[in-house]
């Protein structure tokens, strides 16, 4: 341990306009992406799920310069990280993906659906997958959850219970008509329709 | 150790809506935020592989057939958590303009050369203390559309990964002394002075390389402290 304790965290700024050739090349510049949309790999168990969506400020603009990452528990429930002491490294899973929205503001994830991951006293959660948000304009990344539509544990899910029933859809993927494994996942960052945030 | 992360500590970080700088005005949450406990959903984070990080990826001079233009500087520093210690073997990602101010970025139009020698991109992992390095050259000031003649304060971009999903910090590292401090509403929404100062980078005499590199230290606080302090006696 250092001599002083430090006097408090390194506060956060905007990931600004520009992060897209550092961040999420994608091919379009001389480097190599760290991570991707794409969290499935060869021998990952369970059923593959795309979560996709458009980024939306105040004014209903779709937002053109966001990174989205994901954060989420493989089908079995358990997360690829040591501190999740009942996980197994059963899989190369890793269960962390960024995108970027493009020039219409779309993103779109390729996972799988989570398993359940229970609360601090033991209760389980709804499959869920914890999404970060970065823009310019967002001196501070917002946190929300995505749960998926048609889960009947959504109902009595303890996060979801947090949120003002009239509020709670913003944070439910819809299922695409034709049942493919689709789900759309808007983010709406201010207005009506906006999305929940949580406070971590 | 098992880690608590405090949402006290989040008080250092800028309000959201800051009107200052003009984009937050509609990109900002007008609702309040939910309140929640954390989970093992929040309290767990990413790990990398080794392949993650590359040799060379933490020198920004090395990536193209020349070196670039501008003045090549170290910066370098130890990722800590709240209580001091550091966190080792964490991901840090960087990106910065070049010499002139002018990012590698498609939309960047700011009339200043682009380096075909400079990226602009790193990479790093802090080791088993939490220090990392890297090299570059020092970036340059340049202007933005927020306000009449305004302009931002030279700066890096810094993405930190710490022990769990709610320690994830992207911040920016400025040079001391900037005469733009005053005037950069993206620097001033951090509202407290000593939270400000720790984003600013200090110069080093001491690990300034003679004839080759000037040296700046920055020392990243992220969330996180023991939750369980009798059992470190």
């Amino acid at each position: 341990m250092r001599e002083t304790r430090p006097q408090g965290i390194t506060p956060s700024q905007t990931v600004g306009p520009f992060f897209a050739y550092g961040m999420t090349p994608n091919g379009k510049y001389e480097w190599n992406d760290a991570f991707t949309s794409n969290l499935v790999t060869p021998d990952t168990a369970g059923e593959r799920i795309r979560i996709e969506g458009r980024v939306f400020d105040g004014d209903g603009k779709s937002v053109p310069d966001c990174m989205l990452e994901i954060w989420q528990a493989d089908a079995s429930g358990n997360f690829a990280d040591p501190k999740d002491k009942r996980a197994l490294p059963n899989s190369k899973f890793r269960g962390f993906g960024r995108c970027g929205t493009d020039a219409n503001g779309d993103y779109a994830f390729d996972t799988i659906k989570p398993g359940s991951v229970p609360d601090p006293d033991g209760k389980p959660q709804a499959p869920h997958i914890l999404l970060a948000i970065f823009a310019r304009g967002m001196l501070l990344h917002n946190y929300t959850r995505i749960y998926l539509e048609g889960e009947a544990s959504n109902a009595a899910d303890p996060v979801l219970a947090l949120v003002p029933s009239d509020r709670r859809a913003t944070l439910i993927a819809k299922r695409a008509a034709d049942g493919n494994g689709v789900y759309r996942f808007d983010i709406h960052l201010q207005g009506d329709n906006e999305t929940v945030f949580f406070e971590v | 150790m098992t880690f608590a992360y405090p949402t006290e500590s989040n008080k250092a970080h800028p309000a959201r809506l800051s009107p200052d700088y003009k984009s937050t005005v509609k990109r900002s949450p007008s609702k309040p935020l939910i309140i929640m406990r954390h989970t093992l959903s929040e309290l767990t984070g990413p790990v990398y592989g080794h392949e993650t990080v590359r040799a060379g990826d933490s020198d920004l001079t090395t990536q193209h057939k020349s070196e670039p233009i501008g003045e090549r500087i170290i910066v370098h520093g130890h990722v800590l958590d709240e209580d001091g210690r550091g966190v080792p073997n964490t991901l840090l990602e960087i990106w910065q303009a070049n010499a002139c101010g002018r990012y590698i970025h498609v939309r960047d139009q700011h009339p200043a050369p682009l380096d075909p020698n400079f990226t602009g991109a790193g990479r790093a992992e802090s080791d088993g203390e939490g220090y990392y390095r890297f090299v570059t050259v020092k970036p340059g000031a340049y202007p933005w559309g927020n306000h009449h003649n305004a302009w931002r304060p030279a700066h890096i971009h810094f993405s930190v990964f710490g022990y769990s999903f709610v320690s994830r910090l992207v911040t920016q590292m400025y040079f001391p002394g900037d005469p733009l401090f005053p005037f950069d509403p993206i620097f001033n929404s951090v509202t407290d002075a000593k939270a400000r100062e720790r984003m600013v980078s200090a110069f080093d005499l001491e690990n300034t390389q003679p004839e080759w590199a000037l040296c700046y230290r920055f020392d990243i606080v992220l969330r996180g402290r023991n939750a369980t302090p009798m059992e470190t006696k």
